[in-house]
């Protein structure tokens, strides 16, 4: 059954169009990656899924109700958990700070987060309980961010180019993080550019191009179709 | 020494109650990114609340509860206003946040009168602080070193509230980031209100304190606001304890600066502020803003000039407005002269607002400069009319080039502020310099010679000044000097990359401006025959921007129409009814929430689309390019 | 070969955070050469104290014979050197050949304080660099109507509008499709060729990169750690290692296009 299903999505952006007929599924524990260039439209998929662009239309289903029109608190109060790009951590907030923004009640039937659990998945952010956001590491922030989200104990969490800019030791250790929340009974849905970090995560994957979504399959589709990747994915 | 302690405490006494309504200021400012001018109008109605509950309670309790009760009551009046109005505007360009906030105080200064009447009420003084505590041999009011302690406590309260509790903490993250604190499950509009209510909190207990200290009159909301804007601007906008440093500053400026500097005291804080402005230009707790909103003006149609047919169209109107004293008699004529230096006035503005994407609301400055150096050329030199109309504009032009080059160096409401700040120094300067100026009593007799005397005359001069002002106007915005202040508006990063530069480029739109209100002002005078210190003030600034906004800020000219229409209507309402204030008042809000491209937009709001609103609250050109 | 660009150990720290560790490069006239490196490796940093938006802490930029070290952007676009930004920067109020214009005109001390209207001044010059530029038939158009590739264009055309002999393009073909980013950067490289013109370029992506520079520097936590022929940098170990990745999480396509010992997994 699926967390999060997607149809008919269309998002604007003054009088530009970005989302044409965006169409996708999230089923419950499965790791799903949204693949495109620069500019495909990943980003806009993600705020229009969270209620963070200035006009969207279409139907988003998520645990059994409809997010279509509700506003951004409302779905994250949900359960649906939004990690933006570009690491948007609180920079004069420390690190418990960030965290506790970020707290809400725990959900029937999942073990909630608590800052010491996260410390555990994260161990560079229990070293820095006190240090405020903005004098961390790109690398460091960008877990902090995913730690923020966790702590309002969403079913399902959006990872928006978590990789990005990363160096690659960083976007291992990324990767493990992900497949443990993935254990843990999390549904993600990752956006990418890198096809390579997303075959070590992900079960099946969209490919978007100009805001429409132009492939969907599992991991090993995806492989055998050389010609979509080199149709729709930078190199 | 003894008698130089004392002075410090006096000041700091003063500055218990500045910080509060500074840190209110702040605080809301820091989270809704909006300046509340309606800021000193809530410390108003918590001075008069407190009058009202502390003389109908009586007693010791009586009096603590009823401050205290004051500010919740204007909290509870804050919280209502950001429901209703605040919300509608949050995603507007700064100027129409400030003009909207500006409409809620031109409201509440009439209510406040229908309420209390305008006489000046004496609080009772504060039970248990009435008498006087000598310190080193020399008589110190009690209520005051009450009020020296009570500043510290509030700040560590406010402290504490900001990093110990989760209120405070989310209220920081949203300061930073609102999308993700939204992303993150908080209510974003309750934590604004929520916000406002406390910043309004502050503002009406910063009022009601005041009350045994001095006399609560229904003036002090525009004295209180333009003080605590210099306090929060030397102090870094959304910063706390920049706003407490900073109303210590002040404060012991205006407790010293009074014994060294009787005449000009004011201008002493002025100046203070405009050197930190230089030296640090957000303040001196303050951070640059990080992300521009949409420059007033902006718009993504080219503007086009005039082509044959609007050229005919102009000249008929021309001269069928020259036509006029064939039929209408000297009061018509005399109304009309002044609605035209109004359009001037209004074009002039425009100029600077539309084209520079610099929005003043200090304009008003260069109006009234226009106004004193004609009537002053005439009063000391014995000017003749023709020579003195010059000096108006020379004076103004002056006075641009001075203030210009300081306000040039900041932007968005950090210029809005600073641009103010330098009426208000203008203001004092006529208002304390009376040996030169006359002070409150004006220039009275500057009157035109024999030739222009006559009001058809003088209508026609006024006429002739218009069009030739806004057509030259026009001209330059469509010169390659004009493209340049757009280039440096629309993109700064780019025109700076070919060459053109920033700071001379707006300098030099600013004394333009600055001269073409000059000129408008120096006829004015000859117009009226006298000037006065009002030429300076808040209120026509505001007018001039009204003028402005109702033309639409996306138009070359549009503002000669908007004059006309905000100048008729007010010499009309003045005639009808004792509370103009409240309805322009009224009509400000209204147009700002409504009607925010100008009478323009009244086409955009009849079409089904609707799209017009859309636009002019919609996302800025950034957030559309992410 | 004409150097037109000599960076001669620049550095420059923020707060504690050394951005820009020593760095020295040279540019030739008619050269591509792009810079790379991870996020926060100091492109930026490097891109704007060339064009003066920032000042270096040490070291010294000669462009075009001249120590521009200090001078800011105005005058270092006055010496002959164009540039065009990550998120584009245009006049949006104007129509696309008057943003040409504006340019154009700005540079002519004796037409930019004229008082007459801009109209038609430049005119025939600014339609010359649309046509360029493939930008011929929107001349008219409000710039805030262009496709996000045309605006990219239109950049380069204001850019190039003082006849320039150093280009800084600061991620060029960001945020485009994939035939409009090949035909910009070949478009580009014509130019550059025609006119000798040195062109310095940040890029993240690695097909332009390969494809269009001549040269490749790859910058690594403020330091230079690599220079040379896309081949010989390509397969480069440490920059494999920093960079494009020869672990399990990056850059797996390059593999595709050059197989190379020791590939993914």
């Amino acid at each position: 059954m699926s967390v999060l299903s997607v149809a008919d999505l269309d998002a604007w952006y003054g009088p530009a169009q970005i989302l044409d007929h965006v169409a996708l599924d999230l089923g419950r524990g499965e790791v799903v990656a949204l693949l495109g260039r620069n500019g495909a439209g990943k980003s806009t998929t993600f705020r229009a899924l969270v209620g963070l662009v200035p006009r969207r239309s279409g139907r988003i289903g998520f645990e059994g109700q409809e997010i279509g029109r509700m506003a951004t608190h409302e779905i994250a109060r949900l359960g649906l958990g939004f990690v933006p790009e570009d690491r948007r951590i609180f920079t004069d907030l420390t690190v418990e700070e960030n965290l506790e923004v970020g707290r809400r009640p725990a959900r029937a039937g999942l073990t909630p987060w608590t800052p010491e659990r996260l410390y555990a998945l994260f161990p560079n952010l229990g070293e820095m309980r006190r240090r405020p956001g903005g004098r961390m590491s790109g690398g460091e922030q960008q877990m902090l961010t995913i730690a923020r989200t966790l702590m309002g104990n969403p079913s399902a969490v959006l990872l928006d180019e978590p990789s990005e800019g990363l160096a690659p030791r960083i976007v291992e250790d990324m990767a493990a993080a992900i497949v443990r929340l993935k254990q843990e009974g999390l549904s993600i849905l990752v956006s990418e550019q890198n096809l390579h970090f997303a075959r070590l995560i992900s079960d099946r994957a969209y490919i978007i191009e100009r805001g429409r979504i132009r492939f969907g399959g599992t991991m090993a589709e995806l492989e055998a179709r050389p010609d979509i990747r080199d149709a729709y994915l930078a190199v | 020494m003894a008698f130089l302690i004392v002075q410090a405490l006096t000041g700091l006494a003063s500055a218990a109650s500045l910080f509060l309504i500074a840190s209110g200021l702040s605080i809301i400012f820091g989270v809704t990114r909006i300046v509340n001018f309606a800021h000193g109008a809530f410390t108003m109605i918590g001075a008069y609340l407190a009058y009202s509950l502390t003389e109908r309670l009586g007693g010791a309790f009586g009096f603590w509860f009823g401050l205290f009760a004051a500010a919740v009551a204007v909290a509870a009046i804050g919280a209502a206003t950001e429901i209703l109005l605040l919300r509608r505007i949050y995603k507007a360009p700064e100027l129409f946040q400030l003009l909207a906030t500006f409409g809620v105080t031109l409201m509440v200064q009439d209510l406040v009168i229908l309420a209390w009447g305008p006489e000046d009420l004496l609080g009772r003084r504060a039970p248990g602080f009435t008498g006087a505590v000598m310190i080193l041999g020399q008589r110190v009011p009690a209520y005051d070193l009450f009020l020296v302690a009570a500043g510290p406590v509030v700040l560590g309260a406010l402290w504490l509230l900001f990093n110990r509790t989760r209120w405070g903490i989310l209220v920081r993250a949203a300061t930073q980031d609102r999308d993700m604190v939204a992303a993150l499950g908080v209510d974003q509009k309750w934590l604004f209100t929520s916000v406002f209510a406390l910043g309004v909190f502050l503002a009406g207990l910063g009022g009601a304190l005041q009350i045994p200290r001095e006399a609560v009159s229904h003036s002090m909301d525009l004295r209180v606001i333009v003080e605590v804007f210099v306090v929060v601007v030397i102090g870094g906008l959304g910063s706390v304890p920049g706003a407490f440093l900073a109303a210590v500053i002040v404060s012991e400026i205006n407790a010293f600066g009074i014994l060294i500097f009787p005449k000009i005291s004011i201008v002493v804080v002025f100046l203070v502020m405009a050197v930190v402005l230089v030296v640090r230009p957000f303040g001196l707790f303050g951070r640059p803003e990080a992300a521009r909103r949409t420059t007033p003006g902006a718009t993504i149609r080219p503007w086009q000039p005039l082509g044959r047919a609007g050229r005919i169209a102009v000249a008929v109107l021309v001269s069928a407005l020259a036509a006029a004293p064939a039929f209408a008699g000297p009061y018509l004529l005399s109304v009309g002269a002044e609605i035209l230096l109004f359009v001037v006035f209004a074009a002039s503005l425009q100029f600077l607002m539309s084209v520079g994407g610099l929005a003043s609301f200090g304009h008003a400055a260069y109006f009234g400069l226009g106004s004193y150096g004609a009537a002053l050329a005439v009063k000391w030199l014995g000017a003749p009319m023709e020579a003195a109309i010059l000096a108006g504009p020379v004076l103004a032009g002056l006075g641009g080039i001075l203030f210009g080059w300081f306000c040039v160096r900041l932007s968005g409401v950090y210029f809005a502020m600073l641009t103010l700040a330098f009426a208000q120094i203008a203001w004092s300067i006529a208002f304390q310099w009376v040996a030169v100026t006359g002070g409150d009593n004006g220039i009275l007799g500057v009157w035109p010679t024999a030739w222009a005397s006559k009001p058809a005359a003088f209508y026609w001069l006024s006429l002739m000044v218009a069009t030739v002002s806004v057509a030259a106007l026009r001209i330059l915005a469509f010169s390659p000097f004009g493209y340049r202040l757009r280039a440096v508006r629309d993109s700064t990063l780019r025109a700076e990359a070919i060459g053109i530069d920033r700071l001379s480029t707006q300098w030099i739109a600013f004394a333009v401006a600055g001269a073409v209100a000059g000129l408008a002002g120096a006829l004015y005078a000859f117009l009226k025959g006298n000037v006065f210190p009002d030429a300076l003030a808040i209120p026509t600034s505001v007018d001039g921007l009204v003028m402005v906004l109702l033309g639409g800020l996306e138009t070359v000219s549009g503002a000669a129409i908007g004059a006309v229409a905000f100048k008729a209507l007010s010499i009309w309402l003045m005639s009808q009814t004792d509370y103009s204030k409240l309805v322009l008042g009224a009509i400000i809000v209204v147009l700002v929430v409504f009607l925010p491209k100008g009478l323009g937009g009244l086409a955009d709001l009849v079409r089904p689309s609707g799209t017009g609103r859309n636009d002019a609250s919609g996302s800025s050109p950034s957030e559309a390019a992410r | 070969m004409t150097v037109v660009v000599d960076v001669d150990g620049i550095h420059k720290s923020y707060g504690g955070v050394h951005a820009v560790r020593g760095v020295s490069f040279r540019l030739a006239a008619g050269e591509m050469l792009a810079l790379i490196g991870p996020n926060g490796a100091g492109k930026s940093t490097c891109f704007n104290m060339l064009h003066g938006q920032i000042k270096p802490d040490r070291g010294r930029i000669t462009i075009l014979g001249r120590d521009t070290t200090r001078l800011d952007p105005r005058r270092i676009w006055a010496l002959g050197v164009g540039r065009t930004f990550q998120i584009t920067a245009t006049f949006g109020s104007m129509t696309v050949i008057e943003n040409v214009q504006v340019a154009l005109v700005s540079a002519d001390a004796a037409l930019a304080w004229r008082l007459g209207a801009l109209g038609t001044l430049k005119r025939a010059e600014a339609e010359r660099l649309l046509a360029l530029v493939g930008l011929a038939d929107q001349a008219g158009r409000p710039c805030g109507e262009l496709a996000y590739g045309d605006l990219k264009r239109l950049e380069l055309a204001v850019a190039l509008s003082n006849d320039p002999k150093v280009l800084l393009m600061d991620e060029p073909t960001a945020g485009m499709a994939p035939a409009e980013r090949i035909d910009l950067m070949r478009l580009t490289a014509e130019i550059a060729r025609e006119r000798g013109l040195g062109v310095l370029f940040t890029e993240h992506d690695m097909d332009v990169v390969f494809e269009h520079a001549d040269r490749i520097m790859v910058l690594d936590r403020g330091n230079l750690i690599a220079e040379g022929s896309p081949t010989a940098v390509r397969h480069d170990p440490k920059v494999r290692e920093v960079y494009l990745g020869g672990g399990s999480t990056f850059a797996a396509e390059t593999e595709v296009a050059a197989p190379a010992p020791g590939g993914a997994q």
